[in-house]
């Protein structure tokens, strides 16, 4: 079978706008925290948290939407952390950044053997289930590739659309570009740089969580350790090759998410004729040559990763 | 119709930092409709004066009060409230966004749905049309010149109806026709009963434009007088605290050769002619000033002399040999020293310390550093030493060189070239921004040096300071240089004309050899 029959299938499809989700979760955080002039390496680790805060919610108990308002939550909170090292106190982003997936990473790892110490098969949880909503449903194509999703598709898609308005059509918004641009012109202006960048990172954060939360209470039912398995430092590239801007990051998302499905065939057909691993790195090229590709363009926010310390020239 | 009504009242404000005193006991009062002008040179207190009336800093003694009610310290959004209005020498502008969002940024409630766009469009269109300052709203503000640039930070205090309008050295960057056109829009701003507080040390700005002067001098006030009752020198000694320094011309005798350009061509990326067969020599004991508006290949020249750039035609010599492939560290063994445009940008490491900006183009050698290791104490005793002896106002040998004001950041590059005995100094805009006392330092400093033997290559668009020091002046016009005329033969007229390239005979001489 052809590449060219595969993207005709709309089963592909659905399994690209699958995959796509947690990306775009995480690339519009990681968009939000950057366009106010912060890089947040902590997505790997925050990602993690979500992943195991929200399956942990259920587990105990919880409802499914109690469990992403839970993970959003402990995103923030991990955010918050962030802010406070980079923002308050002016410290290396990439290293409060690593820092912060390390430790998010760990403590989600260490929550789960201390809550399951003898599992030796990971507990499930019954995930949300795939939309049947009646009408829209059955739209040929778009009916199963959006709306046969689970619920938390939409929400990513809504969560765009909101990032967009904010950034571009509100006061906050503007205030926010335009502490990632030159943080002085804000804070002449009266407005508090260190508060909007401390804001930003946590609304980015949260949303980095929930896209975690995803794998575990839609993508999969289970928790395991390693699960992020590398997606948030794909979405770090996703937003240079969004250029900060929101659209591209959807369509970046798409694009890296329908690479993933189709390695996922190919290797399914291809058998073992050449080793699978060449399958699995065909996505990271992917990204590597967009990176390549689309940063030579890139408009970085004129004052990404330089701290702002009130009152010094 | 003026009102006598006080608007600002500053009472007793003291700043301290570590050791400095930036401001002792400073008062002042601002009435409506009245423009007052302050003055005293770098690091004499006035900026750090107006950042605490600004809220950037907080005073360490003292009160300010607006409108009759005091001033909460510590809070830009306070002195905004109060009617504030601030313009920046280094303007407060997000480049990659557009006049209307960095007018309107903070203008609205940070939680409203709405920007309301269109409202903000109307409002700025309305003030642009009322006070002459026309940009367009949807420029993004890296595309705009720098007197544009001073126009939206204007109208950025005038959307927030400021009542008290404070402008730091708003001509250092400026045309004279810009400068104009800025006290045009002043006093018209005055007129409708706004209070304009102009911090300069232009002399003939404050004569020609204000209505009071209050002069500040190591943090002092020293003087405090109704413009109409004053003169120039009267302000001149009360700003440098004595009789103004003067710088003497010396009838030079050259000597040979150390600098020469022979039919030099560069292009730029673009294929652009930056420029088109320059002719120069510069003589041993001789200072050749440059003159011309800038943007008309000064840069490329100086990139070349520094050896950043290499001529695609044409031959730079040194010393009477050709340099192949100049490279700067090849020019700096050559004995060129380099006063950059640039202060903070490429003439100093900002985030360094004093000491090692002295040392950054000699830190390889003894005794700077042995064996591969930096010999600190070396370092700061030879920077004491080089502190002392240009002056340079700092807090010592270990404080980053970006909290210095732009006079002792000149004063420091100029010890770091001079302390290491060039041949030949390559000056680009060395007064630019500076204050008459750092100007003429850096003036003495460069006819000391070239009395001492070494050549010195004048680039500036201030002609009175050619007038001043040079010995011999060439024009720069589009990528040409004009066959050097020496100044007491020359007419300013004639130079002025050929700086706006309204052709002049010897240089088309020039061209012709």
């Amino acid at each position: 079978m052809g590449v060219l029959e595969l993207l005709l299938e709309t089963g592909f499809w659905v399994a690209t706008v699958r995959m796509a989700t947690p990306l775009l979760f995480g690339t519009l955080g990681e968009l939000i925290c950057e366009r106010a002039g912060v890089l947040n390496l902590g997505i790997e680790g925050i990602m993690a948290a979500g992943c195991m805060g929200g399956w942990c919610w259920v587990y105990l108990g919880g409802s499914l939407w109690g469990a992403v308002g839970f993970a959003a939550a402990v995103g923030a909170a991990l955010g918050l952390v962030h802010a406070l090292l980079t923002v308050r106190l002016g410290l290396s982003q990439h290293v409060t950044g690593l820092g912060i997936t390390m430790l998010a990473s760990a403590l989600s790892s260490f929550a789960f053997r201390m809550l399951l110490p003898k599992a030796t098969t990971p507990p499930k949880i019954t995930p949300f289930a795939a939309m049947d909503i009646p009408g829209l449903g059955s739209i040929p194509f778009l009916g199963p590739v959006l709306f046969g999703q689970t619920p938390l598709t939409l929400l990513a898609l809504a969560a765009l659309a909101v990032t967009a308005w904010v950034l571009y059509r509100t006061p906050a918004g503007l205030a926010l570009r335009m502490a990632g641009e030159n943080p002085m012109a804000v804070e002449s202006q009266g407005l508090s740089v260190h508060a909007i960048r401390t804001a930003a990172v946590m609304a980015g954060s949260a949303l980095m969580a929930v896209g975690g939360a995803f794998l575990t209470l839609a993508a999969f039912d289970a928790y395991y350790i390693g699960m992020v398995n590398g997606r948030g430092w794909i979405c770090i590239a996703l937003v240079v090759f969004a250029s900060w801007r929101p659209g591209k990051a959807l369509l970046g998302a798409l694009l890296f998410a329908a690479f993933d499905a189709v390695q996922m065939r190919v290797q399914q057909q291809a058998g073992l004729a050449i080793p699978y691993q060449v399958y699995l790195m065909m996505p990271y090229v992917f990204s590597i040559v967009a990176l390549v590709v689309m940063s030579r363009r890139a408009a970085y926010p004129a004052a990404l990763l330089v701290p702002f310390r009130k009152g010094e020239r | 119709m003026r009102q006598s009504q006080t608007v600002l009242r500053i009472r007793g404000v003291t700043k301290r930092f570590g050791p400095l005193v930036a401001n002792d006991d400073v008062s002042l009062e601002l009435r409506r409709g009245e423009m007052l002008a302050l003055l005293g040179e770098n690091g004499a207190g006035k900026t750090t004066l107006m950042h605490i009336l600004f809220g950037h800093y907080r005073a360490d003694e003292g009160e300010v009060e607006v409108m009759g009610r005091p001033l909460p310290p510590g809070s830009p959004r306070a002195a905004l409230d109060a009617g504030v209005g601030m313009v920046h020498q280094h303007f407060t502008l997000a480049a990659n966004m557009t006049v209307l969002e960095n007018v309107t940024v903070g203008t609205r409630p940070l939680f409203s749905a709405r920007l309301r766009q269109g409202a903000a469009r109307r409002r700025l269109a309305d003030l642009s049309a009322r006070f002459g300052l026309h940009v367009d709203p949807d420029a993004r503000v890296r595309d705009l010149s720098v007197g544009q640039r001073q126009r939206v930070e204007i109208l950025k205090a005038l959307y927030r109806d400021t009542r008290i309008l404070i402008l730091d050295e708003p001509t250092a960057v400026l045309t004279p026709q810009e400068g104009e056109q800025l006290f045009a829009t002043l006093r018209l701003l005055v007129n409708r009963g706004l209070a304009v507080i102009l911090i300069t040390h232009k002399l003939r700005e404050v004569m020609a434009a204000s209505d009071r002067c209050v002069v500040l001098r190591h943090g002092r006030v020293v003087l405090r007088t109704a413009t109409h009752e004053t003169d120039a020198d009267t302000l001149a000694r009360a700003m440098v605290g004595g009789e103004v320094p003067r710088v003497g011309r010396r009838p030079g005798e050259p000597g040979a050769e150390v600098l020469a350009l022979d039919g030099a061509v560069l292009c730029d990326d673009g294929g652009r002619t930056l420029l088109d067969g320059l002719n120069l020599t510069l003589r041993a004991g001789e200072i050749l000033g440059i003159a011309g508006v800038s943007g008309n290949g000064q840069a490329a020249l100086a990139d070349m002399v520094s050896g950043l750039l290499r001529p695609q035609a044409g031959e730079l010599r040194v010393h009477g040999r050709a340099v192949a492939a100049p490279s700067p560290a090849g020019m700096l063994a050559l004995g060129v020293g380099r006063v950059p445009e640039d202060r903070i940008g490429t003439g100093l490491v900002g985030d360094l310390s004093v000491m090692e900006n002295l040392v950054l183009e000699i830190y390889r050698q003894r005794p700077w550093s042995r064996w591969g290791l930096l010999d600190f104490s070396a370092m700061r005793r030879g920077a004491r030493e080089l502190i002392a002896r240009f002056d340079v106002r700092c807090q010592g040998p270990g404080a980053p060189a970006r909290q210095l004001s732009g006079g002792n950041m000149q004063k420091l590059i100029l010890a770091r070239v001079l302390s290491g005995n060039p041949s030949v100094i390559l000056a680009n805009q060395p007064t630019w921004g500076l204050d008459v006392g750092a100007a003429t330092f850096v003036h003495k400093a460069l006819m000391e040096a070239s009395r001492a033997g070494a050549g010195v290559l004048l680039i500036s668009e201030d002609l009175d300071e050619i007038f001043q020091v040079a010995d011999r002046i060439q024009v720069m016009h589009r990528g040409r240089l004009s066959a050097p005329v020496r100044p007491d033969e020359a007419d300013a007229a004639a130079i002025g004309l050929a700086m706006s390239g309204h052709g002049d005979a010897r240089s088309e001489a020039a061209r012709a050899s």
